[in-house]
């Protein structure tokens, strides 16, 4: 097997020559913002480039699509990804969740089946959860799914999917039993099909003018019932399995990366050149002073993210920073996005396409961006109680 | 620019220390303890600070050839982040520093005479700060100092002084000095004033080290704050759960209401970021500059960790966190007290500014 270190090397001179520049329109800077047919093609086409060449999913077995390589390679290869900010991979809930999910839990016949088309980007994946009703409150998931022979029929509706225009698949959470003793027996978790006969989606317009999710409608939608994952009325347990994939509390993503991190010092370069009171932002004290704390924070994350490698530095609460770091990174890209637009001043008025704006409105838009994370895959408020109950061992909000 | 600061490196002699000085601080300072020292005028036990010396903790940053252990001032964290877990009160931070400016800004003969005692036992501390209140330590008129902490219980004084017009370092005998206790916001702590007697020149520090040795007291007296600071946040964190677990109203225990859960969640993480800002500036504060911006970014972050996880403390305590029987109080004042010496969170970040921007 070739070493991690020529392995990192081969990747490094890959992207060098590969990673895509001056592309000609705005790319997304996470996965949740596919909004055109323009941004879809060119990311699915550069998914499949990085995954033909080696460095997608190296580490999942090459019976299905993977390099066979390890973890290890897969970690260099997405970090010279990083070094060269290369645009994001498309199938970020195939590559990130599902395709975990199948590979550690599911059969034989679907590991061959699906796990391919994920790394490649040929079939792109979403996720049924959230309901126009039911958000925050999973558990009460109200799509049906009426076992009829070998069929389920679907009737019912899905919101917020990323996505959802462009899958060939959705990991879908439906009720199979209305009389189950409690809400989370009644579920069940299906691998279903999207491109059939009774299914159809309406994209949404996001608050940034954009679009990257639908709703999702069932109407007597019939999918195979081979397509259920796991025992009917386990979805739950299945589903909370996805989520810590989702979080990041649980690995065997193929990695690359979905969503671009927001770097404080690309703050502190907008400071140089934004003007506030006709002086260079960054002379401004309050400025410098809040500068300072956001990249100290910054810095605490990753100085969490290097400790919680240190078993005797974490033994009294092994999970606590693992737990903690979905809330943590997205509320503070979310505030370094408001940062941003107070470093602009007066111009900080102006959006997108406009002439007198800022890089092209580059930070109105990534703070209101900024929203589908720290909302998207549990709310903040949801994160702190889980943290709160899981990790401090507070009672339950009820 | 900055990500390779996040890096922390832990020795086993480390994870030791650390495990042993948690054992010890738990076993020696009992809040029950901690809260009768308030009324003791010394502050601290002796017989503790005789173990303190028997395991060798005064001499880890002292060279072997000088008496001490010869090990790195990163291996002194571990141990004020015990004591900063459980408010243990002692001379510890105040004859480290002592040590370190004798170390870095003295003569041989200086270091010969007080290194050895320094590492066995004898205490020792810094007079820096003047009425003033400049945190610039060269900004003196070595007339009167300030917040000289456990000076009663101390041998030796190093002080800054105005000789020549320049600004010195100097080592002063206790018994030349005549003092009176401070009123300080940290109870725990004992804090001292004193008018600065006519300097002998043989107390005078060698003048070509002077500024190497303000610069490695500043250095040194951050990252010892860092530790103690966010030992405490820590400790405050844990003391408002168990609270929050125990304490019944409208008929639910209060940790439920998630006015009080996300705050305390929010505290956690300000505590958990300080910890790990800690050991990343134990790791490189040897590094030139880069010590500097590691140790005053774990002291700003801890400062204001502490602050918050024991303002809520109060709050959540309802009216027993309004009273002196309340811990929390204890831990709110460790922060105030702490923002008053070698610069509070934005001094810090002023300064980090001129750093990294
Ligand atoms: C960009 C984006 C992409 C998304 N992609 C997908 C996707 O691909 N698939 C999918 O299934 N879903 C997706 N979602 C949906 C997302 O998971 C939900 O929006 C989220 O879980 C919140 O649910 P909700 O919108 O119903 O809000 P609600 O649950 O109605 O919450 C409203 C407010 O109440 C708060 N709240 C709710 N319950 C509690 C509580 N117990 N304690 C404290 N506060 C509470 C919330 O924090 C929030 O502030 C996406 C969302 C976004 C923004
Ligand atoms: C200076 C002072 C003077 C006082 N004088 C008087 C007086 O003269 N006469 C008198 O009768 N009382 C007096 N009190 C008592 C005062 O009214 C109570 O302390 C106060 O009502 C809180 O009750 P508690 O102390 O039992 O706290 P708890 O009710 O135990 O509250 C503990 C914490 O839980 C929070 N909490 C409790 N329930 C909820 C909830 N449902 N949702 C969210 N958070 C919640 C509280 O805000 C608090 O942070 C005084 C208190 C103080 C501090």
């Amino acid at each position: 097997m070739i070493s991690v270190e020529d392995f990192a090397a081969q990747a490094d001179a890959w992207f060098a020559e590969h990673t895509p520049r001056g592309v000609p329109f705005m790319l997304p800077l996470t996965f949740m913002e596919v909004g055109t047919d323009e941004q879809f093609d060119f990311l699915r086409d550069w998914q499949n480039q990085v995954y033909r060449a080696g460095y997608l999913g190296a580490h999942w077995p090459t019976d299905y699509g993977g390099g066979g390589l390890t973890q290890k390679h897969q970690d260099a290869a997405t970090r010279v990804m990083r070094k060269y900010n290369v645009p994001i991979m498309l199938n970020a809930i195939g590559i990130g969740w599902a395709g975990p999910l199948i590979l550690d839990t599911g059969t034989e016949d679907e590991k061959r089946k699906y796990l391919p088309g994920i790394l490649s980007a040929d079939d792109i994946w979403c996720q049924g959860f959230s309901e126009p009703d039911n958000g925050s409150d999973l558990g009460n998931a109200q799509l049906k799914a009426v076992r009829d022979g070998d069929e389920y029929v679907l009737n019912g509706s899905k919101t917020w999917t990323t996505q959802g225009n462009y899958a060939k698949y959705m990991i879908l959470l439906a009720r199979t039993d209305f009389d189950a003793p409690n809400k989370y027996a009644g579920l069940s978790f299906f691998l279903a099909p999207m491109r059939i006969p009774g299914v159809e989606t309406t994209k949404i317009r996001k608050l940034t003018g954009e679009y990257g999710f639908t709703q999702t409608f069932f109407t007597d939608a019939r999918i195979p019932a081979d397509t259920l994952m796991g025992q009917e009325g386990e979805g739950w347990k299945v589903a909370m399995r996805t989520l810590e994939y989702e979080r990041g509390a649980r690995g065997g993503q193929a990695g690359g990366y979905t969503i671009s991190q927001t770097d404080p010092l690309e703050v502190v370069g907008l400071a140089k050149r934004a003007t506030r009171n006709g002086q260079p932002a960054l002379e401004d004290p309050v400025m410098r002073d809040r500068l300072m704390a956001q990249m100290i924070e910054g810095q605490a994350m990753m100085a969490n993210r290097e400790r919680a490698k240190i078993m005797p530095l974490v033994m009294e609460r092994p999970f606590a920073l693992p737990m903690l770091s979905k809330l943590q990174f997205t509320e503070y890209a979310r505030e370094t996005g408001e940062l941003a637009l107070e470093l602009e001043g007066a111009q900080s008025g102006y959006y997108v396409g406009e002439a007198g704006s800022r890089e092209d409105g580059y930070w109105q838009r990534s703070y209101l961006n900024a929203f589908s994370a720290t909302i998207g895959g549990g709310t903040s408020q949801i994160q702190r109680n889980i943290v709160g109950e899981h990790v401090l061992g507070l009672p339950k909000t009820r | 620019m900055t990500a390779h600061l996040a890096k922390i490196a832990l020795t086993e002699m480390q994870a030791e220390l650390r495990d042993q000085a948690m054992k010890f601080c738990g076993e020696k300072s009992p809040v029950s303890k901690v809260r009768a020292l308030l009324e003791d005028e010394r502050g601290y036990d002796e017989a503790v600070w005789a173990e303190m010396a028997e395991l060798g903790w005064l001499g880890i940053a002292i060279p072997e050839d000088q008496g001490g252990l010869g090990l790195e001032l990163a291996d002194v964290v571990p141990i004020a982040e015990a004591m900063g877990k459980h408010l243990m009160n002692s001379p510890y931070a105040s004859t480290t520093l002592a040590a370190q400016a004798i170390l870095h800004g003295g003569s041989d003969a200086q270091k010969a005479e007080w290194l050895p005692k320094l590492s066995s036992g004898t205490v020792a501390t810094v007079a820096l700060f003047e009425p003033s209140g400049a945190w610039e330590l060269d900004a003196v008129t070595g007339e009167t100092k300030t917040f000289v902490l456990n000076l009663n219980a101390a041998e030796i004084v190093v002080t800054t002084v105005k000789h020549d017009g320049q600004t010195r370092l100097a080592l002063i005998p206790r018994d030349t000095i005549e003092a009176r206790r401070e009123t300080i916001i940290d109870e725990t702590k004992r804090s001292y004033r004193f008018d600065v007697p006519e300097i002998d020149a043989i107390w005078l520090m060698p003048a070509e080290l002077t500024s190497a040795a303000l610069d490695r007291i500043e250095l040194v007296a951050n990252l010892l704050q860092a530790a103690e600071l966010s030992g405490a946040a820590m400790a405050c964190v844990d003391y408002t759960v168990d609270y929050l677990k125990t304490r019944k109203q409208f008929g639910k225990v209060i940790g439920a209401f998630q006015a009080l859960k996300h705050p305390t969640v929010d505290a956690f993480m300000g505590a958990e970021g300080a910890r790990s800002l800690l050991y990343a500036a134990a790791t490189h504060v040897e590094r030139q500059g880069e010590g500097e911006i590691a140790v005053r970014m774990a002291n700003a972050k801890a400062g204001g960790a502490l602050s918050y996880a024991a303002d809520r403390s109060i709050q959540f305590h309802g009216g027993f966190g309004f009273t002196y029987d309340c811990d929390a109080q204890l831990y709110r004042r460790v922060a105030m007290f702490a923002a008053s010496q070698f610069g509070d969170a934005a001094f810090h970040r002023a300064r980090l500014a001129e750093l990294l921007l």
